[in-house]
């Protein structure tokens, strides 16, 4: 009754002040537990991992044993370490055929199963498949059909003998392109997903709007859909961005990133895991990664948070 | 990374026919866990602690072994229960994954190791044991001394001259055949490089593949290289080169890589998308004829009926001097930990392991390796078996194979694509080994 009482201007400002100690509480537990938790297995190790990257340390002998090596680490990767250019180069090449492939592909798909053909969930259930299986599953896969003597394609198309084969896996100019088929394959799946769940909340009845004022297919979707799907283009963008920047396990199964396959993500692995390790230049390696990854996450956040600012 | 014999484990469970097989699916797995934490913190929790030891463990003995998998595992298993009937003690094994515990052998050793544990000879075992993580089994060996000839003395040693190895099976890299194939066409083994090439260029007339090569995996190469270098350089400079990384860019390894360049066009044709398996089943099928490969591995692919047919050849001789002086033979046996819970146990455990009878129990069911020890009743042995020892026996030098002789942060994360490369393009060795050079010489100035 008091409530009533008083002017909206107090009562919108002493809103927050009335959550009950009980509602605070959840709401510190919710907000407070995976912040602790995301800041002590994420960013402490991050940082860390980044101090490390001055160091050369083999994991032995506890903290004492490191020693620090200013930017060594940094200049080794740049100028004498062969894997690292490939590596990187690989890297962007799967990030420009993930937008150039899958993208639109999900997209195109994800339009067509929206329009309620006949079989449609079927199709839907087929294409949305892959993204089921783990990229490593598609890596053995990938040696099924791809391998030079065994494999699916080359004994079709009768190039498993000896003359004339085609060595899909261990020629560096061809492998990359062979995993990246079996990437995109699964990646198509999962923005199809993405997009078919925002064309679901398109309101139908401004389809039909726009189709009684005589748009054709191709107006209603540059004019109507399109732009309803804009929140949904920017999770595609991150989710792009993030599965060609973390992108691992496939080549792993193969040939463990070597010849042709090198990515940053193996070559951080490689150099950190393993009977003897070089912690501080993996890390300089890992913290390169989490540089490029920045450089692509940040002015997304940034517009993002613009966006809230300005809403 | 897959060692020579890692892969023999795997493939002693998986066909030899199908394509996946060479790597376990447990460390891809674990790989691709690793990466996601490896990004976000180099096992920085996992190097403070030490094991909690002290003596007077009583009766049992623990022992860490890296045979997790059904066929070694038996093989394993049955020795061990000897081990205890012998002893009168209790023997706890944990068994891992192959390629898990190597990858994980320096968490391992600073945390709460087994008293006993499997590793190999050579550089990495002396890695470990200068960092402190091993104790010495000086009172092991005397009592088991007899039993070993000078050089597996010597495959033993810490560079502090104390014993800290106890070997227990190992087998020879050759050049393998199909002892039919050759009968039926008549070829002869060649001693000599051009005797060698004359032959490749022979069997490439007779519509085969000249030589089974692969090098998917990475590691089957090196063998090649290794013996390249100790026919052309001789076994010390080998060794020096594994062990000081000083000489990479000499005119020296130069050459080694000159002679390789001739063999390439014999090879496999797609060599490097193909895994040894791949390989072996070319020469077992008779479209390859020879391959340059460990007996731990080929033993696998030929079993059977047709363990006999499977011939071998030294690699032959390329510089006189040092002729065919040294034979590549990786070995295996157990190690103690820094501190035991029960160290009187763990030595007579490692003295058991130590002697021909206990080798010739686990060999029963591994026809792939031979004995260490002396006093092995040979009659057991299958032909090619009885061949390595000879072959083991009249060599000057063993070497143990390029990861197991050279620091463990060298031979995979650089050898191994370093290779790769040049075998992609023998053209420009030059600037691979120029390379190779300045990596290896930041690796032996920092400490990891």
């Amino acid at each position: 009754m008091t409530a009533l009482d008083s002017t909206p201007p107090t009562r919108i400002r002493s809103r927050p002040r009335r959550l009950s100690p009980r509602d605070r509480l959840t709401l510190t537990l919710m907000a407070g537990v995976p912040t602790v938790l995301t800041v002590g297995f994420v960013w402490i190790p991050a940082l860390l991992s980044m101090v490390l990257s001055f160091s050369s340390w083999p994991g032995i002998g506890g903290v004492s044993s490191i020693h620090w090596v200013g930017l060594q680490n940094y200049r080794t990767i740049f100028t004498i370490y062969p894997e690292f250019t490939p590596a990187v180069q690989h890297n962007l090449l799967w990030l420009a055929v993930f937008f150039c492939l899958p993208a639109p592909l999900g997209l195109f798909l994800a339009v067509q199963l929206d329009k309620q053909i006949r079989f449609s969930r079927f199709y839907q259930n087929v294409l949305f498949m892959p993204v089921v299986l783990s990229l490593a599953l598609i890596g053995f896969m990938t040696e099924l059909i791809f391998s030079p003597t065994q494999g699916l394609i080359n004994n079709l198309t009768g190039h498993a003998g000896q003359h004339g084969m085609i060595d899909w896996l261990g020629d560096p100019k061809l492998n990359i392109w062979a995993v990246l088929v079996m990437a995109c394959w699964r990646q198509t799946g999962y923005i199809m997903i993405m997009y078919l769940a925002g064309l679901k909340s398109v309101d139908p009845a401004m389809k039909e709007a726009a189709a009684l004022d005589g748009a054709n297919q191709w107006q209603t979707f540059r004019h109507v859909v399109w732009p309803a799907l804009r929140s949904i283009n920017v999770v595609v963008l991150v989710i792009t961005v993030v599965e060609s920047l973390r992108a691992f396990d496939i080549v792993y199964v193969i040939n463990h990133g070597t010849n042709g396959l090198q990515l940053l993500s193996v070559l951080v692995t490689d150099n950190i895991i393993g009977e003897a390790s070089r912690i501080g230049f993996g890390s300089a390696l890992a913290t390169i990664l989490l540089l490029i990854s920045m450089a692509f996450i940040v002015p997304y956040l940034i517009t993002v948070f613009r966006k809230d600012q300005r809403g | 990374m897959a060692q020579p014999s890692a892969a023999n484990r795997q493939s002693t469970l998986a066909a030899p026919d199908t394509i996946a097989q060479p790597f376990s699916r447990r460390s891809l797995l674990r790989g691709a866990l690793m990466a996601t934490g490896a990004l976000a913190v180099p096992s920085f929790l996992t190097g403070c602690s030490s094991s909690s030891g002290g003596s007077g463990g009583g009766k049992t003995v623990s022992i860490g072994s890296n045979a997790a998998i059904p066929e070694p595992k038996g093989a394993y298993q049955t020795l061990f229960n000897q081990v205890q009937q012998t002893t009168g003690l209790t023997v706890n094994v944990n068994w891992v994954d192959h390629n898990t515990f190597q990858q994980n052998i320096t968490t391992y050793l600073q945390g709460n190791p087994q008293d006993v544990f499997s590793w190999f000879a050579g550089e990495r075992m002396q890695f470990f044991a200068a960092q402190g993580l091993l104790s010495n089994v000086d009172d092991v060996w005397a009592k088991i001394g007899a039993n070993y000839t000078d050089a597996m003395k010597a495959q033993s040693k810490g560079a502090d001259g104390h014993y800290y190895f106890v070997p227990f099976d190992y087998y020879p890299w050759a050049v393998y055949y199909s002892k039919s194939l050759w009968a039926s066409k008549g070829y002869t083994a060649p001693t000599t490089w051009d005797d060698f090439i004359a032959l490749a260029k022979k069997m490439k007339g007779d519509g085969l593949i000249p030589m089974a090569f692969t090098d998917k995996d990475g590691w089957p190469a090196m063998g090649t290289f290794d013996y390249l270098n100790m026919r052309i350089n001789g076994y010390d400079f080998h060794i020096d080169l594994m062990r000081n990384g000083t000489k990479w860019n000499t005119p020296q390894v130069k050459a080694v890589f000159d002679q390789w360049r001739e063999l390439i066009p014999y090879y496999s044709p797609g060599f490097l998308g193909l895994t040894w398996q791949e390989g072996a089943q070319q020469l077992l099928n008779k479209q390859a004829g020879m391959m340059v490969l460990g007996l731990d591995q080929i033993g696998t692919i030929f079993t059977g009926a047709q363990a006999d047919d499977l011939g071998f050849f030294a690699f032959p001789e390329i510089n006189p001097t040092y002729g065919q002086d040294s034979v590549e033979a990786p070995i295996d046996g157990f190690m103690m930990s820094r501190s035991p819970k029960n160290k009187a146990g763990a030595q007579s455990v490692l003295e058991y392991l130590g002697t021909a009878a206990a080798q010739q129990l686990w060999l029963g069911s591994n026809p792939a390796d031979i004995a260490t020890a002396s006093g092995v009743d040979t009659t057991k042995y299958t032909a090619p078996q009885a061949a390595s020892v000879q072959l083991i026996q009249g060599a000057k030098h063993l070497s143990q194979f390029m990861d197991r002789d050279t620091r463990p942060d060298f031979a995979d994360p650089v050898m191994l694509p370093a290779i790769q490369q040049f075998l992609n393009n023998p053209d420009g060795a030059a600037g691979i080994l120029s390379n190779i050079d300045k990596q290896a010489k930041t690796i032996w100035a920092s400490n990891g």
